[in-house]
């Protein structure tokens, strides 16, 4: 026996959009597909921009990569706005629930003075990485054509402030809230020698041109190395100085990298199996780019973790490129 | 360690979460890393004066807009189910939504990728910040309109094809070409002409119309994401504010470069909403408000009074704000009357209005209704009864800056067309009033490289030399479905199946199919 709800049906004259027709055929279409397909402009502009008169607006050629449709790069979490936000309240839920334990326990501030230290030298500093990051990825939203492609980027914008954010809360957990411990991490960013190999390698991403090189070296190089050495590696290494409670703070960085991983390597391989010109360009790309990324890195590694940790992450980076179909290079950390 | 003991302030504390993540560069110069920040002339001597318009951390931003999410789509679902475009007022009042997703949804995808990228290029990490946020808030809305309208693209015709439509339909440059000439001019004026003159000064007059539009007709999806929209779109006022202050405040050689813009950019946008002065007196079966009431408490009154708040930087009232309050006894006739001709070449039905409408209309506009536009309304209404629907099949001239076609008439002189023209570089370009022509003059290198939709069908670049070719292929318009008169159009004979009389103010000795 089951109940029955007589409703009056009524019978649609199509089932989705003309656009989404077009390319799935006249079937009920996801929400996904609605909101993310041909929702851009393309074609019939009116005006060349001002700041970029060699170009129009959404102009695909600000990239040398070339896509018979940008569409084809899709999003394996199918993630539209609100799918994206109520994901990351769901992560943003148990962060709050770790930081506001720490903070009622007191766990950072027990720590010895040293360890404080080593997390403001060490960690925090990683915040203006992550608005870097924020800006690359503003930057490839605005530049990039598709709505699959432009959402993918904003959403990594937004969680890279959030990111960013909740390292700064850290510091802020250690100082009582005053603020002295953020200045003091400011200025290892700024003047000790260990961050000035990765403050120059960020310093040079602001200025890359080409959007699709930008998305790569950030999305794919820079944070394929910097996230497994910090939150994995690092992270095992405050736990053998006592620390272990940290990593309640980290975990969401930990999960929005294997979740993001997911769709850098999806847009790269998708990217590359479209022409051997894309192979060639990608590869040179990466060529030019990870060993940067692995020098830069090198003097955190060793204040810290050792060197063999960098290889080790190195190692699984080549593993990594090779699934993507890329020759990994040798690097020595 | 602490040796501050003082807390930070909520206000000290968002800096702290957001510009001071920022850094001075050293390795790459700041010029090279924020190359459009110079080339406009507005000078900023400090960017730690921005003050933030709001303080919203991330964790906040995902967890509000999350529960709101929710609680639309929760709406959006039962609205499907229960096929709530049944309890529409009337079907004519989808017209308003064809306007909007065709007209304004594409626009908002225009502003998340406007913002996205000032929000890259401001060399202020707080001034970026908040454009970040109205950047994917913009997205938000082209993607919640989307859904809010998926339904009705089921039952209704004229809404299958929008983005399409966007790029290619002759009307629909009259708002592409204004986003498109405010995504292509530098950072500052972008914001000058979305953030405040868009956002602040005007969105009571284009967001909030149709969004109470869908409220008095029934229209629970629309409506319900107009509620859900404006917690949104208070941010998005808030910034405009900060943003034009924030200018004025920085230097004395940036208020005549921001007067100008904001001259500029409320013509533009007056030219704009008169798209939706003729949805709010012509397409809602329920109207909320006459246009000229609208105007007279959003603009004169609302917009007075910030424009006296901004008197204290050497900011004037726009330029040609006389003009407009002029033209609210009458633009959204002369449109409607535009439209009613060309109805074979849009995605939306047009109609003669009702006996009780147009009485409605002499209420409202005692002055000019009567007068000038009830006996042009009467005579195309006895044609349409001998069977002879009024079209017009001559092309219309178009306004070079606008885009609208010249079809408004002096501000001094309801009789007379309005019609400007100069020549330039052996070349003559027409405009449709003083504020259009005003603004070629000062960027003709930009507005001679419009694509006018009608120059466009001439020179065969629309696939099509005639008319029908050109609405059917290169408009995706389903000819019979999505245009014409709206009366035995199938939707009207669908709205009629559905509630098994006759629609709402129709009266069929007047139909004409």
């Amino acid at each position: 026996m089951s109940i029955e709800i007589k409703t009056h049906a009524v019978e649609p004259i199509r089932h989705t959009y003309s656009n989404i027709q077009r390319r799935f055929g006249d079937k009920p279409a996801s929400r996904y597909q609605e909101a993310s397909y041909d929702i851009e402009a393309t074609t019939n502009f009116h005006y060349r921009p001002l700041w970029d008169p060699q170009h129009g607006l959404n102009d695909p050629g600000r990239s040398a990569v070339r896509m018979a449709d940008w569409h084809a790069v899709t999003d394996p979490r199918q993630f539209y706005y609100g799918v994206y936000v109520q994901s990351r309240a769901k992560m943003q839920e148990a962060t709050e629930y770790n930081f506001s334990f720490c903070d009622k326990r007191g766990l950072l501030t027990r720590l010895p003075d040293a360890v404080q230290e080593n997390l403001l030298r060490l960690l925090v500093p990683l915040r203006h990485v992550e608005l870097g990051a924020n800006m690359n990825n503003s930057s490839v939203a605005g530049d990039c054509v598709a709505g699959t492609m432009t959402q993918l980027h904003i959403y990594q914008a937004m969680d890279r402030l959030g990111m960013g954010q909740y390292l700064s809360r850290i510091a802020l957990l250690i100082d009582g809230g005053t603020g002295e411990a953020l200045d003091r991490s400011k200025t290892y960013w700024l003047e000790d020698a260990l961050w000035q190999p990765l403050r120059r390698l960020v310093e040079d991403s602001l200025v890359i041109k080409d959007w699709f090189e930008l998305t790569l070296v950030q999305n794919l190089i820079i944070d394929g190395h910097l996230y497994p050495l910090m939150y994995q590696h690092f992270d095992q290494w405050l736990a053998e100085q006592g620390a272990e409670d940290v990593s309640m703070l980290t975990e969401f960085m930990r999960d929005w990298f294997s979740e993001s991983s997911r769709w850098v390597d999806a847009m790269v391989k998708t990217v590359r199996a479209e022409s051997e010109a894309n192979v060639e360009q990608l590869q040179s790309w990466i060529e030019v780019w990870q060993p940067r990324v692995v020098t830069a890195l090198a003097p955190l590694a060793e204040a810290s973790v050792g060197a063999p940790a960098l290889s080790e992450v190195a190692a699984q980076f080549a593993a990594r490129l090779k699934k993507l179909g890329f020759a990994a290079q040798e690097i020595a950390a | 360690m602490a040796t501050k003991n003082k807390k930070l302030s909520l206000k000290d504390k968002y800096q702290y979460l957001t510009r001071d993540m920022a850094w001075e560069p050293s390795y790459q110069k700041k010029e090279d890393i924020f190359p459009y920040e110079r080339f406009e002339g507005i000078k900023i001597t400090d960017w730690d004066k921005w003050e933030d318009p709001f303080r919203l951390t991330m964790d906040a931003y995902w967890k509000y807009q999350a529960e709101k999410e929710k609680k639309l789509y929760a709406i959006f679902d039962a609205f499907a189910q229960n096929n709530g475009h049944q309890n529409i007022s009337d079907a004519r009042y989808v017209n308003a939504l064809k306007l909007f997703l065709t007209g304004v949804s594409p626009l908002e995808y225009g502003a998340f990728q406007g913002y996205a990228k000032v929000g890259r290029h401001f060399s202020g990490a707080g001034a970026r910040v908040a454009c970040q946020m109205q950047s994917i808030d913009e997205l938000r809305h082209v993607q919640t309109q989307i859904h809010a309208m998926s339904h009705y693209n089921k039952h209704f015709n004229g809404l299958h094809d929008f983005a399409h439509m966007h790029d290619r339909v002759w009307f629909l440059s009259v708002p592409k070409s204004f986003f498109d000439d405010a995504r292509s001019a530098g950072p500052f004026e972008f914001l000058t002409a979305i953030s405040f003159s868009f956002e602040y000064v005007l969105t009571n007059l284009l967001f909030v119309p149709f969004m109470s539009g869908a409220a008095y007709n029934g229209d629970m999806a629309t409506v319900t994401f107009g509620f859900s929209a404006q917690s949104d779109e208070a941010r998005h006022m808030t910034l405009g504010l900060e943003v034009i202050k924030f200018m004025l405040e920085q230097h004395e050689d940036n208020v005549p470069i921001v007067q100008r813009w904001i001259d500029k950019w409320f013509w533009r946008g007056y030219r704009l909403l008169s798209l939706v002065s003729m949805m709010m007196d012509y397409m809602l079966p329920n109207k909320v408000m006459s246009w000229k009431d609208a105007w007279e408490v959003y603009y004169e009154q609302n917009g007075g009074a910030l424009f006296r708040d901004l008197e204290r930087y050497g900011i004037r009232p726009p330029k040609y704000q006389d003009d407009a309050n002029k033209g609210k006894h009458h633009i959204s006739h002369q449109l409607w009357s535009t439209f009613y001709q060309y109805s074979q070449a849009t995605n939306f039905h047009t109609w003669i209005p009702s006996e009780a409408e147009m009485n409605w209309l002499s209420e409202q506009y005692p002055d000019t209704f009567d007068k000038y536009y009830r006996p042009r309304f009467e005579h195309w209404q006895k044609q349409q009864e001998k069977g002879e629907r009024f079209y017009n099949n001559t092309l219309p001239q178009l306004c070079q800056v606008c885009q609208v076609p010249t079809l408004f008439t002096e501000p001094d002189d309801p009789t007379q067309l309005s019609h400007r023209s100069l020549v330039h570089d052996g070349e003559r370009y027409h405009f449709c009033s003083d504020g259009c022509c005003d603004i070629f003059k000062h960027e003709p290198e930009k507005y001679i490289q419009a694509w006018l939709p009608v120059h466009q069908i001439y020179q065969g670049n629309c696939e099509g030399a005639d008319l029908e070719t050109v609405v059917a292929k290169y408009y995706h318009i389903n000819i019979g479905q999505d245009n014409l008169e709206y009366l035995g159009s199938p939707d009207h004979r669908r709205w009629q199946a559905i509630k098994g009389n006759k629609p709402l103010g129709a009266d069929d000795s007047k139909d004409a199919a």
